[in-house]
Parts: structure tokens; C-alpha cells; sequence
């Protein structure tokens, strides 16, 4: 719940602690940063995310003041802070290596910082013990660094950047030497210990579970700049790129040519009449007659004319749309009573897709793909549909759905918990749908060689711009 | 078996090239001079049996030790021995830690060569290096002639033959036995440790005092007990730029046994310096010990 009212970034309102501006760094010829400008707002866990080489780091050693920038500001609290020593800047950082002492023993580690401050011995103490119990290392405290496990080794580290209470606390790919296990623990420990002292913390980590899992914002970056900033959720349901969506978990990349899908529900209609056809014939009409209706439509008309029209079309749409749907049903029950179930299948999903968005044609043969939720300005340009696994259902009775594909089952990877299913398509283009197991092994159905249906919602996908 | 073998061959080694020759040191240092070959007294004769080593062992006494104590000349020359290997260990340090340092500091494509520059004066004889700044150090030598060609001195500098030159002897020679451990030291030292010592408060200079020294500290200790303990018992430095009053206990030790050919009084002077040396030798093996069990 607190994450959903915390949402500084959408407030105007609100100063953000971090201001990166027209930030450019190069090393030599290289540019590691282009120009980049981002806010960070206090209290959060925001996630630098990309793969190595990306300039995450760069950004995250320009912030604790390893790096100048070359070009543009960084700002701490609205104050300018190029080319403030990392010593005088109010940032800590955990690094990678943790970087401990191994002079030191786990206490003098952490009272490391706070003795540079000069306070007296009975307020460092206090604090020490304080971080020591915050990190559950009291038992620890006099150990030496190689004489503790990587856990702890890691929670002293964190210990150590944390107390001096730094108004930002850097994190390079912390958990990375932990394993799995350990991994998940922490990062659930990192959000706890991130909650209790309300510190602002950035996360470097090429590891896009780990990022989702512990940051209220992501930015993933790629060669130098931020390619999309959000929200988890956002970022994974709504990726603004073919990047992103690759980059972030699994992704079923779906390349064809868009058109618009007609936005009336009088479009819809004739749909219906042809539905009880039998079953493979009935998507091509339907993907022939919207298309021959709509594409003379938007194509000629520049995006703004579009957009009017569109506008003025959508306000007697909307008035349209309730009675449209609801005369549909009655035909379909009486065909449904007549018809066995390949009947019922194009009936009900005609009443289910939404109007308006893209079909995308993905080959030649087959019928487009419709996606509810396509931006028309998409209309008539290379788009690639991109569909998570888990959003693509497997089954080996036609489906009914917006959108279904054949294909035959090349591989399964059991997973466990869940299966991830490879389908290739007739065409040879492999598709990945994942289902949850809820069943016991020896009572699934679907194996290898099988041929099978592949099944998602005129909404399940995400349309971009293919720009490769 | 194959075990008593392994554990032995050491064990057989240091007996033969050690403990043997140490023995008979020992028994030379008990002996008295003697006008024969060789020139000392008494011989141990087996042909006699049993008897013949106790009259042997009857003989053998102490005089050379309590001679040692008489002299003023022989206390005074360890005490001279020590006071230069500390001095001249300490000038080592000062020099080669900056340079270990740098190499380790240097990108990493450079270092094998600079370490092999380190290394390159081993490929020459130790005499003939001597010998050279022989050349250099002398009053019509290169240093000298360099200096009153630049106008800085108008009497050539006495530096061949004094304190100073044995310095620079021990400091030229050692430099790399105090420059590879340190370096090796630092070389392993994570560079992160300093940024983060730097990213929670610390300047460039307190990061060095009190993360890059402290780390480093394995490396001096081994480095000043290899330059301190062959220094001391130093003698082709001390007899080739020293002068006369350049007093070590290696060069009394020379000159006993080539000049005055008493070997039981030579002998006296070089177990006396081995028992000396033996405190370092501890020292140094207990921070080797040390070392390892930080490491493992």
C-alpha cells in the first residue's frame, strides 16, 4: 500500500534530492554518459539497470564524486556538487568488493567513517552499536573480515555506508557474490533497512529480478542513456521500447507491418456473421474485412488531422458502443445451443475484444494478431508485439481468444513451479508460453511433438516501433 | 616410508650444509691459535679411541670469548654493525617504499617491465657493481668530476672511503630486497579499500596512514629483516668504500681470519654474530607465519 501513495516522482511539487543535468561524461573518446538528465527524489530505491558497459557505474561513481562529469551538473539538494570531493559529499557508498578493511575488525570497520568526523568516543559507541544491531552483527563484532561469511561480509559493508547517515546511499551491485538464496533474503533485508532509516538509495545492478524486486523506480539504461524511467510495473507491462522489453524477463518479440483496427463496433459486426465458419478460415475474414474498411482511413491523414478526428469520432463511439455488444449476445446463445464448441469460440471473443488499437500482420498466411491497445500512430509502420510468456496460453483445443496460433511443441523447460513451453510456428518463428503448474506432473497433458494452440488477449501484448 | 623420505631430505640438508658446518665453527672458536696447518690446536684424533676425544674435549675452553669482551675493539664493531644495518636499513625503506609504491600504482601493461628493471643489477656481478661506484664515488670520480663541471663544488667531496659510502654501497645493494616485498604488498591491495576510506571521510593523505601503510605493513616488516640481516655481517661493502674508521663486524672478521690467521678468534666473532642474527631471523619467520595465517 505504501508503495503505491509513495510517488514523489509524479507530484510537481516535490524537489528532487538528485538532479542529474545534461549530464555528459567521456573517458577519452569514449562517452560513457550523453547528455542525460534524471531526478531522484528522496526516500527512494531507485535502480540504475542495464548491461555492463552501459555507464550505470559511471553515473553511480559521478554521484559518490569519483568521476567529474565532463559536461552539464549534478545537484545534492539543489546545490551544485561537480567537483566536490567524495570525502566532503554527504554520499556513502557500498562498493562491489564491499571493499572492507582487512586490517580491521567488523567494529572498527564501522566506526571507520564516523571517526573521520572527529565525535566523541561515547557517540561513535553508541552509533556502532546501533548499526551492529540494525544489521544483526552484534555476535560479529569483533571478527576480522575474512574470518565472517559472504553475508555478513555484506551486511558489515552495509553497516559501514550507512553509518554516517548519509542522505544518499550508493549500492553497487551488492548481492552480487551472494547465491541465490542469500540474494533474495537480502533484498528483502535492503527494502526493510531502506524503510527503517528513510535513507534515499540508488542500486547499481545488472540484474533486472533484483532491480524489480527492491526499487520503488527503474531506469534502464543502455550505451550511455536512460532508455525508459518508471515504475517497475510500468517498466515490465508497459516497456516504451523493443530494449526494454527484451531486456527486462522473458519476451516473445513478434515482428509485422500494423494497421488500424476500425473503432466502431459497427465495424465489429460483420464480424460476427462469419464466425460460425469453422474455425481457421474465420480469423482470416475477420482480419480482411476490418482491414479493407479502415486502411484507406487513417493512412492518408497527417497524425494531427487524425487525432481531431479521432477525438470527435470516440464521444458518439462511446454512446454506440453499449447497445452494440449487447445485441450480439442473442445470435450467439441460439448458435451456441445449435453449434457444438468451435461455435462458441469466435462468438464469445468477438464480444470480448475491445474496438479500436492495431492488427498487426506477422505473415502472410496467417491472421493478423489484434492488439486492443495499439497507438494508432502506429498505423502502417514495422511494429514488433511484444508478449511476455506467461500472458501466452497453451492448451490443445482451439482456444477462445482474440488471438490464437498453431504450432507444434519443441521444448519444455520445467521449471517447477512453472512451465515454459517453446512452440515453434509453422513459419519457424519460436514462441514461448509459460503456465503455473498447478497440477501434479503425471497429470499434464501437453509434451513434446504435440500440436497445440497458443492463445493471449487483444490486450495482453505490448505494440512498439521496430526500429531495428 | 615415502613420508619419513619427504620429511627427511630437508632435515638432511640443513644437517649437512648447517648444523656440520656450524659445529665445526663452534669447535675451531673453543680452540687456541697454533703455528701449524691447520692453525689451530687441538686436533681431533680418532686413532686413540675414546680417551682421545676426551683429552681432545679437556682442551677446548672459552678464552676466545672472554678475549672477545676484553678487547673494546670487538664490541664496539657489533655495536657499529648494528648501528649501521639499523641506519642503513632505515635509508633502504625510505628509498624503496616510494618506489614500490609507484610500480604499484603504475598501469598495469608497465609493471612487469619496471619490476624487471628492479631486478636487471642481479644479472651483474655484486663485486664488479661495488666496484664501480668505486669509480663514481672517488675524488676524481664521475660524481665529483659532474659537480665541479656544473660549478657546485670547487674541491673535490670526500665520499669514497667514508660512512657515507658504505650507505650508499648498502642502500644500492639492497634496494631490491626491500623493494619486492613492499611492492608485492601493495600490489594486492584491492584500490577500492582507498576509495571507500575516501568516500567516508578520509583525505588522500589519512586513506595512505591509515588503510594503504597499515596493509602494507607485512611487506616493510619482511623487507627491512632482508636488507637488516645481511647487512650486518656486510663485508665487501664496508672493506671496498669504507674507510679505516669504518668499523663492521664482517671486515673484523676478514681481517682476523686473512690477516691475523686466527681462525679460533674468527670463529669466536662469526658465532657470536650468528647468535645475534638469530633474533632477526625469529622475528622475520614468526611475520611470515603471521602473513600466511591472514591470508589463508
Amino acid at each position: 500500500m505504501a508503495q503505491s501513495v509513495f510517488a514523489p516522482w509524479d507530484d510537481p511539487e516535490q524537489k528532487p534530492l538528485i538532479q542529474f543535468v545534461n549530464v555528459t561524461k567521456r573517458f577519452g573518446d569514449f562517452t560513457a554518459i550523453d547528455d542525460l538528465t534524471l531526478d531522484i527524489y528522496e526516500k527512494e530505491f531507485f535502480a540504475l539497470l542495464g548491461p555492463s558497459g552501459c555507464g550505470k557505474t559511471t553515473m553511480m561513481r559521478m554521484l559518490a564524486g569519483f568521476e567529474n562529469p565532463t559536461k552539464g551538473h549534478i545537484l545534492l539538494n539543489g546545490k551544485v556538487i561537480d567537483t566536490v570531493p567524495p570525502n566532503k559529499r554527504a554520499v556513502n557508498m557500498m562498493f562491489q568488493s564491499y571493499a572492507l578493511f582487512p586490517h580491521l575488525s567488523v567494529w572498527d570497520n564501522i566506526a571507520f567513517g564516523l571517526r573521520r568526523e572527529s565525535k566523541d568516543k561515547d557517540a561513535i559507541a553508541a552509533r556502532v552499536e546501533e548499526m551492529l544491531r540494525l544489521t544483526r552483527l552484534t555476535k560479529f563484532a569483533k571478527r576480522k573480515p575474512h574470518q565472517i561469511s559472504g553475508g555478513q561480509r555484506q551486511r558489515v559493508a552495509l553497516a559501514r555506508s550507512l553509518a554516517k547517515a548519509p542522505k544518499l546511499l550508493l549500492l553497487d551491485e551488492p548481492l552480487g557474490a551472494l547465491d541465490r538464496k542469500l540474494r533474495e533474503e537480502t533484498q528483502f533485508e535492503l527494502m526493510d533497512i531502506q524503510e527503517k532509516t528513510g535513507t534515499t538509495f540508488v542500486i547499481v545492478t545488472h540484474d533486472q529480478e533484483e532491480a524489480m524486486t527492491v526499487a520503488s523506480r527503474v531506469a534502464v539504461m543502455d550505451e550511455g542513456r536512460i532508455v525508459q524511467v518508471a515504475t517497475p510495473q510500468v517498466i515490465y507491462e508497459a516497456p516504451n521500447s523493443v530494449y526494454v522489453a527484451d531486456f527486462i524477463g522473458d519476451v516473445n518479440l513478434i515482428r509485422g507491418t500494423a494497421s488500424a483496427r476500425p473503432a466502431a463496433p459497427a465495424a465489429e459486426t460483420p464480424i460476427a456473421k462469419p464466425a460460425p465458419n469453422a474455425p481457421p478460415p474465420e480469423p482470416e475474414t475477420t482480419a480482411a474485412e476490418p482491414a479493407t474498411d479502415t486502411q484507406p482511413e487513417p493512412r492518408p491523414q497527417p497524425n494531427a488531422l487524425g487525432e481531431w478526428l479521432h477525438d470527435t469520432l470516440l464521444t458518439p463511439i462511446l454512446g454506440q458502443r453499449d447497445p452494440g455488444p449487447r445485441a450480439l449476445p442473442a445470435p450467439t446463445d441460439e448458435e451456441r445451443a445449435a453449434h457444438a464448441e468451435t461455435a462458441e469460440t469466435p462468438a464469445s471473443h468477438a464480444e470480448d475484444i475491445p474496438a479500436g488499437g492495431l492488427q498487426i500482420v506477422w505473415a502472410d498466411d496467417k491472421p493478423p494478431l489484434i492488439a486492443a491497445n495499439g497507438d494508432e500512430a502506429l498505423a502502417g509502420k514495422k511494429v514488433v508485439l511484444a508478449l511476455r510468456p506467461e500472458k501466452v496460453g497453451i492448451s490443445k483445443t482451439r482456444p477462445d481468444a482474440a488471438n490464437a496460433m498453431q504450432g507444434k511443441v519443441i521444448d519444455i523447460a520445467y521449471l517447477g513451479n512453472i512451465s515454459t513451453y517453446h512452440v515453434e510456428l509453422p513459419g519457424g518463428a519460436m514462441i514461448k508460453a509459460q503456465t503455473a503448474n498447478t497440477r501434479r506432473i503425471s497429470r499434464r497433458d501437453i509434451t513434446w511433438e504435440d500440436d497445440v494452440w497458443l492463445s493471449f488477449t487483444a490486450t495482453a501484448g505490448v505494440v512498439l516501433e521496430d526500429v531495428s | 616410508m615415502r613420508r619419513a623420505v619427504l620429511i627427511g631430505i630437508p632435515y638432511l640438508w640443513l644437517v649437512a650444509l648447517f648444523l656440520v658446518p656450524f659445529l665445526i665453527v663452534l669447535k675451531i672458536s673453543l680452540s687456541d691459535i697454533a703455528l701449524a696447518r691447520p692453525p689451530y690446536m687441538p686436533q681431533l684424533d680418532l686413532s686413540e679411541g675414546l680417551s682421545g676425544l676426551f683429552a681432545f674435549l679437556a682442551e677446548l675452553d672459552f678464552e676466545n670469548f672472554v678475549f672477545l669482551t676484553q678487547d673494546s675493539l670487538y664490541w664496539k664493531a657489533y655495536l657499529s654493525s648494528l648501528q649501521i644495518a639499523f641506519t642503513a636499513t632505515f635509508i633502504t625503506l625510505l628509498v624503496g617504499y616510494p618506489i614500490a609504491y609507484g610500480m604499484a600504482r603504475a598501469a598495469q601493461e608497465w609493471r612487469p617491465t619496471l619490476l624487471m628493471l628492479v631486478i636487471l643489477p642481479f644479472w651483474t656481478s655484486f663485486l664488479i657493481r661495488v666496484y664501480s661506484w668505486m669509480g663514481i664515488l672517488s675524488n676524481e670520480g664521475v660524481l665529483n668530476q659532474l659537480l665541479s663541471w656544473l660549478g657546485v663544488i670547487d674541491a673535490p667531496l670526500q665520499i669514497l672511503n667514508t660512512n657515507t659510502a658504505v650507505y650508499i654501497g648498502i642502500v644500492y645493494t639492497y634496494l631490491p630486497f626491500m623493494i619486492l616485498p613492499i611492492y608485492s604488498a601493495l600490489e594486492k591491495m584491492d584500490e577500492s579499500l582507498l576509495e571507500a576510506a575516501e568516500d567516508l571521510g578520509c583525505s588522500r593523505l589519512s586513506a595512505f596512514w591509515l588503510v594503504t601503510l597499515p596493509l602494507s605493513k607485512s611487506g616493510v616488516i619482511a623487507g627491512c629483516f632482508l636488507v637488516f640481516i645481511p647487512t650486518l655481517g656486510e663485508f665487501v661493502i664496508p672493506s671496498l668504500l669504507g674507510g679505516s674508521q669504518t668499523l663492521m663486524i664482517g671486515k673484523i672478521l676478514w681481517e682476523e681470519f686473512f690477516s691475523n690467521r686466527d681462525w679460533p678468534v674468527a670463529s669466536a666473532v662469526a658465532v657470536i654474530l650468528l647468535l645475534i642474527l638469530i633474533i632477526p631471523i625469529i622475528l622475520f619467520q614468526r611475520n611470515e607465519q603471521k602473513q600466511r595465517e591472514a591470508e589463508g
